[in-house]
């Protein structure tokens, strides 16, 4: 096979320039290239940074090297064959994400109140439970990030637990295809809901020892606390959603907010960050809050598993695909629904024409996409090593930014 | 506030700028000429009986060549009303200009990069209008409905056809 690719360094420079031009820095500045490459940056983000002496002056975000088309590809295949591609968005969470776009599609059908309830509560339950998941990445790695290893072993072993239960539910350890659009690939499996009490059980003394090991910890308040301090209004006026909102001092949850599914009928409590060890908005309030959040899921969780358990037991009759549409055909809409995201506000914007199963156009209105959009504005003046510590504490999945 | 006063509140304040509204889409959309958005958005923000602070979502949509439109969508929504507005702007798709709102909602900026990027609607205003998740040098604008992928990208083989990939596959 013939090589196609022949290296020219011009390439590099026309394809993705630098904001700044080298040659015209002031004395003293410097423009440093931190990734894509690079593991502090959690994925394939490169940031362009001005630096004088220690202290960043600008920060230029350069996305796009994991763009796979997302709304391209869901402009050309109808709803139920787009849900896969969701999964491939935010890869840590999917089952969020399908949860999104999954109801959705039902509310644009008008089919919603017919998703019997067993049905929502084992998708509040997957979706909780990758919650977890995604917020023990994030815990795991932002101490990885600034220096402290064994959060990060700890929670990557009981990550592993719940992508063992979401296997055996789905049959996928991350890209899950479980939620579909009007029910459940298939019902959950027999004794699931015992192994996942037990394993509820084996969590909750785990997750103090994080919190005393890493949240509570001298060296990581020193170093966390009062940077990259991000104020609400600057956060509202950003787009930023999500634990980065919340920790910002606002309650802001639309779990509570529109409460979809069946949000309303549990009980739990959203955190929000006050400065305890510093400004409020800070990179340890936002940490606190994902911690706190892991508490409030597996609350969630527990209350899912009582009542799959006792109002809405597993019975021979029950058929997870009983509201499964044959023909996934909305009237000609504009519709946009959102969801809450362990990471922030998911939203998809459908418009279609009435004639065909597949969208006119689907896009994805990504919640790390706007979380990331601040990251210069509250990393301006700070010391270099401060910004892979803000960098981390965003907690954007590359998947979802650049869809 | 409900969209019956909404709407009436933008028409008291620049008489001839909502030229419809669609009460079929969700939520319920105001259209807006495209000349005047960034003054109703302005206004919207500003507005304390409104106050629309935070921009959810912003699309472009194009409507393809025989429609000869493209369309610019702003999801609105105020957080401490609970309340959603969609405003939409129909533009002509041979010269979809449109003002920049990103110094009303900076989250704008990285948005309209995007819309600038994947459909071509180009914002007028905009500090930094560059392209965002394709490479500076790609040809065209995926999402409209008229477009064609190039044939090479720095030497590499942008598409193949179906049969030249089961020849080629591994």
């Amino acid at each position: 096979m013939e090589i196609q690719y022949k290296y020219n360094p011009k390439h590099f420079e026309n394809s993705e320039p630098t904001l700044y031009d080298p040659e015209k820095l002031e004395s003293g500045e410097m423009l440093i290239n931190v990734g894509p490459q690079h593991p502090s940056t959690h994925g394939v983000l490169r940031l362009e940074v001005i630096t004088d002496g220690e202290i960043v002056k600008d920060v230029v975000p350069h996305l796009g090297y994991l763009h796979r088309c997302f709304e391209k590809h869901t402009e050309s295949v109808p709803f139920n064959q787009g849900l896969p591609y969701v999964d491939r968005m935010d890869y840590v969470a999917a089952m969020n994400s399908e949860h999104a776009f999954a109801m959705g599609v039902e509310r644009m059908l008008g089919i919603e109140d017919k998703i019997p309830k067993r049905v929502e509560y084992i998708r509040v339950l997957v979706a909780e439970l990758n919650r977890l998941a995604s917020h023990f990445i994030a815990i795991g790695t932002y101490g990885l990030d600034i220096g402290a290893f064994t959060p990060f072993l700890w929670m990557m072993r009981d990550r592993e637990h719940i992508q063992r239960l979401l296997e055996w539910v789905s049959g996928a350890r991350m890209l899950y295809n479980y939620i579909w659009v009007g029910g459940l690939f298939y019902d959950l499996p027999v004794g699931f809901e015992e192994r996942c009490k037990e394993f509820i059980a084996y969590l909750k003394p785990k997750l103090e020892d994080v919190e005393n090991l890493l949240i509570s910890n001298k060296i990581f308040i020193d170093r966390t606390a009062n940077v990259g301090v991000l104020t609400s209004d600057l956060a509202i006026n950003y787009g930023v959603t999500g634990p980065m909102l919340r920790a910002s001092g606002l309650k802001f949850d639309l779990r509570r907010v529109d409460g979809y599914s069946v949000y309303p009928e549990l009980e739990f409590d959203v955190p929000v960050g006050t400065g305890a060890v510093g400004a409020t908005g800070d990179c340890w309030d936002r940490t606190w809050v994902r911690m706190m959040e892991c508490k409030e899921s597996v609350r969630i969780i527990e209350q899912c598993l009582t009542q799959l358990t006792t109002n809405h037991k597993r019975t021979r009759e029950f058929d997870p695909r009983e509201a499964v549409p044959k023909k996934i055909r909305p009237k000609a809409q504009d519709f946009y629904v959102r969801a809450e995201n362990p990471k922030g506000e998911l939203g998809f914007y459908f418009r279609t024409d009435g004639r065909s199963d597949i969208p006119v156009r689907c896009k994805a209105r990504s919640c790390c996409f706007s979380n990331l959009s601040v990251l210069p504005e509250i990393s301006r003046g700070v010391m270099i090593a401060d910004l892979i510590a803000i960098v981390g504490s965003v907690d954007f999945v590359l998947g979802e930014v650049d869809r | 506030m409900t969209f019956e006063e909404i709407k009436s509140l933008v028409e008291k304040e620049f008489p001839g700028a909502v030229t419809g509204e669609d009460l079929n889409a969700t939520p319920n959309a105001l259209l807006v000429d495209a000349g005047k958005v960034r003054e109703v958005c302005e206004l919207l923000h500003a507005d304390e009986s409104t106050y629309f602070d935070s921009l959810s979502c912003l699309t472009g949509i194009d409507n393809g060549p025989e429609a000869g439109t493209m369309e610019v969508a702003y999801n609105l929504y105020s957080i401490p009303f609970d309340g959603h507005l969609s405003i939409r702007c129909v533009l002509d798709r041979t010269n979809p200009e449109i003002a920049s709102v990103c110094d009303i909602w900076r989250t704008a900026n990285w948005h309209e990069r995007e819309a600038y990027d994947l459909v071509g609607i180009i914002f007028v205003g905009h500090p930094d209008l560059r392209r965002i998740l394709l490479p500076k040098d790609w040809e065209g604008h995926p999402l409209q409905k008229d477009y064609s992928e190039q044939e090479k990208y720095h030497g590499i083989t942008v598409v193949y056809d179906r049969e030249d990939n089961n020849k080629q596959s591994f």
